[in-house]
């Protein structure tokens, strides 16, 4: 009987140690393999916990490519309506005093006839006009690039709005009704813009409500991404394709560039 | 050198209390305006996000522009030696203290939040014009109210040339600051220049002297104080000097700005086509500004002071004409960001932008002017600033 035992033992020892060898192996694949995208996918991303500050290792920005850009297409526009709670223009009882974080631009050579469609927003410029003249600071630039505002030392001064090249900006004239995010603060009386949906951003999604609408309608006419790191994306299209800057006299670096202009 | 005798106003007439309960009325009128926007927001205004700056800024700033302007006088006496200047110099002191408090309420009051006021005063950016603005302010108060006291209290007298000095150098700086609150926006085609600030400092010694002369004359008169014509002549000279400044500046920021072709189309809509903004521009800032004031204070009808009066009103409604061109004009214009190209978006790209002022904008600036002379109103009937007479020969023994 104890012969027998031990005899099992002797047999089935190995065979176990190496079962749980394989078992643990294949639990640490299957859980790599689980992990690993994700982890990955937040060192794509750029995500990161709330109490850890953006890191000026990452530049956001997006390219623009505006041969791609569809003629009467307005899915960037909604999209970042509902994303960010602003009421749509066509919607609003004050149009000329309506926010527009984004619009569609038309351009037209009046010599050649030449149409160019492009999406128009807050250029996250590296030098900000409208951080200059903030008299509160409220206007201020993220270490990764993006250009906010802080809703809590706006003073509606508008001082920002008369500095900025690209009219990217909106003041807030009415009470809000309650299409307001909660992840996306906003407020009567302050000035707002595009923030390349930082709460996005921050999440860890790596895009913006914009590009992802733009992909949707299969025109991928937009791409964000860490324009700072070499291996990405948005950085590979920046150096395959000729882009420009708008207004590149006024030499800003901008966070947003176009191709096709 | 003869002394002069200061007094008080009396300001227990009839008179004295209509203009005051007039003046408190607008102030009223301006507060309602002010509580009006500040409860409904911008949108009952005729801003939006084109015409960011409306008509509260055209009074704030040509308030704030003629209070450094209006210290002139005072600076005349004391910074350059002119003993002729030196009665006038304390009405001129109150006067600048009172337009800057008028100008900066506008200003505050206009802001989106003006209840954040606080904010402007505990957080600062020092790479903006504004904060160096909020400090220019301040010291201004400061500056003219210590250099008023030396002029009031014969104990600290001896100060006064110094206090004087230091309120001329910083009321210089004053209005560069405010010049470059455009001067150093850069998106925008009129501006972005340093032509700006001094062209705003002279502006200041023209609508200051203006306000100032009606003021002063207004005061004489309603008192009753006998006011010779040695200091009225006096003024009027140089009134002219300075509305000819402002008039050469003026042409010479327009030429410059022709010359070069990116400013062609910007040029030809305030000159030519700009509509409202044309008319505001030749018929309010050059023919009422300018050319009909230099008319009256340079010939035979500036020896009538009801004609130096006219002079003074119609250089002080060409200075707001000024303003409303300077700051509603230069946003009227759309912002180029293809140039050579048609913009066309519902953002109102490319398309000449219209303003029509509300009622309460037009009541907010108007209460800032109202808050300003009813300051004055107030301080000549508690403070010795006017001198019981400034006719010819107590003036002329002043000068031997």
């Amino acid at each position: 009987m104890n012969d027998t035992k031990q005899n099992r033992e002797a047999m089935t020892q190995p065979e176990s140690q190496e079962r749980r060898r394989f078992i643990g192996a294949a639990t640490a694949t299957a859980a790599g393999l689980a992990i690993a995208p994700g982890i990955m996918l937040i060192e794509v991303a750029h995500g990161r916990p709330e109490d850890q500050a953006a890191s000026s290792a990452v530049r956001w920005g997006m390219l623009v490519d505006a041969t791609k850009c569809a003629t009467g297409c307005n899915d960037c526009v909604s999209a970042c309506s509902t994303e960010n709670g602003w009421t749509p223009v066509a919607e609003s009882a004050h149009p000329k005093q309506a926010p527009q974080w984004i619009r569609k631009l038309e351009l037209e050579d009046p010599l050649t006839q030449m149409q160019t469609n492009l999406p128009m927003m807050c250029q996250h410029c590296a030098e900000p006009p409208c951080v200059d003249v903030c008299p509160t600071g409220a206007s201020f630039k993220r270490a990764d690039g993006i250009v906010l505002v802080n809703r809590h030392t706006c003073i509606g001064c508008r001082y920002c709005m008369m500095a900025c090249p690209y009219k990217a900006r909106s003041l807030v004239h009415e009470s809000l009704n309650d299409t307001q995010k909660p992840d996306v603060p906003r407020g009567i009386g302050c000035v707002e813009s595009c923030t390349f949906c930082v709460q996005k951003v921050d999440r860890g999604d790596g895009t913006t409500a914009c590009v992802e609408a733009c992909a949707a309608a299969g025109h991928n006419a937009l791409l964000f991404g860490d324009m700072n790191d070499p291996e990405s994306e948005i950085s590979r299209r920046l150096r395959e394709i000729p882009t420009k800057q708008v207004r590149a006299d006024l030499n800003l670096n901008l966070g947003v560039r176009y191709h096709g202009i | 050198m003869a002394s002069i005798t200061f007094r008080e106003v009396e300001g227990s007439s009839l008179k004295y209390w209509l203009l005051f309960g007039g003046l408190g009325l607008l102030v009223l009128l301006g507060a309602l305006a002010w509580n009006h926007m500040h409860h409904h927001g911008h949108v009952v205004t005729g801003m939006d996000n084109q015409i960011v700056w409306g008509l509260p800024h055209v009074f704030a700033v040509f308030l704030i522009v003629a209070a450094s302007g209006a210290l002139n006088v005072a600076s005349i006496a004391s910074v350059f030696n002119k003993p002729m200047y030196k009665p006038l110099a304390p009405l001129s002191a109150i006067l600048a203290l009172a337009l800057m408090l008028g100008g900066l309420l506008v200003l505050v009051l206009d802001l989106g939040r003006s209840d954040r006021l606080i904010v402007a005063m505990t957080h600062f950016n020092f790479k903006s014009m504004f904060t160096w603005n909020v400090f220019l302010y301040s010291g201004f108060f400061a500056l003219v109210g210590v250099y008023l006291w030396t002029m009031l209290d014969r104990n600290v007298k001896t100060y006064s040339k110094a206090a004087g000095t230091a309120a001329f150098i910083w009321r210089l700086a004053l209005t560069t600051g405010t010049g470059s609150l455009f001067g150093f926006l850069v998106a925008r085609e009129l501006y972005g220049t340093a032509m700006l600030a001094p062209m705003f400092i002279i502006m200041s010694f023209a609508y200051g002297l203006a306000i100032y002369l009606m003021v002063l004359a207004a005061a004489y008169a309603w008192t009753g104080r006998p006011l010779g014509d040695i200091v009225m002549q006096r003024l009027r000279t140089l009134l002219a000097v300075f509305v000819a400044a402002v008039l050469y500046f003026v042409v010479v920021q327009h030429l410059t700005s022709l010359y070069f072709t990116k400013f062609h189309a910007v040029e030809a809509f305030i000159l030519r086509d700009g509509g409202i903004i044309t008319t505001l521009f030749w018929v309010g800032q050059i023919l009422i500004g300018c050319v009909i004031p230099l008319v009256i204070l340079l010939t035979g009808m500036g020896k009538s002071r009801t004609w130096i009066m006219i002079a003074c009103a119609l250089v002080i409604l060409g200075g707001l004409f000024q303003m409303y061109v300077t700051i509603i004009g230069a946003q009227a214009w759309p912002l180029d960001l293809f140039p050579g190209l048609v913009e066309k978006s519902s953002y109102f790209d490319g398309e000449i932008h219209s303003y029509a002022p509300s009622t309460p904008e037009f009541f907010l600036g108007l209460g800032g002017v109202a808050i300003a002379l009813l300051v004055t109103t107030f301080a000549v009937k508690v403070l010795r600033l006017l001198p019981e007479s400034l006719d010819d020969a107590t003036v002329a023994k002043l000068e031997h």
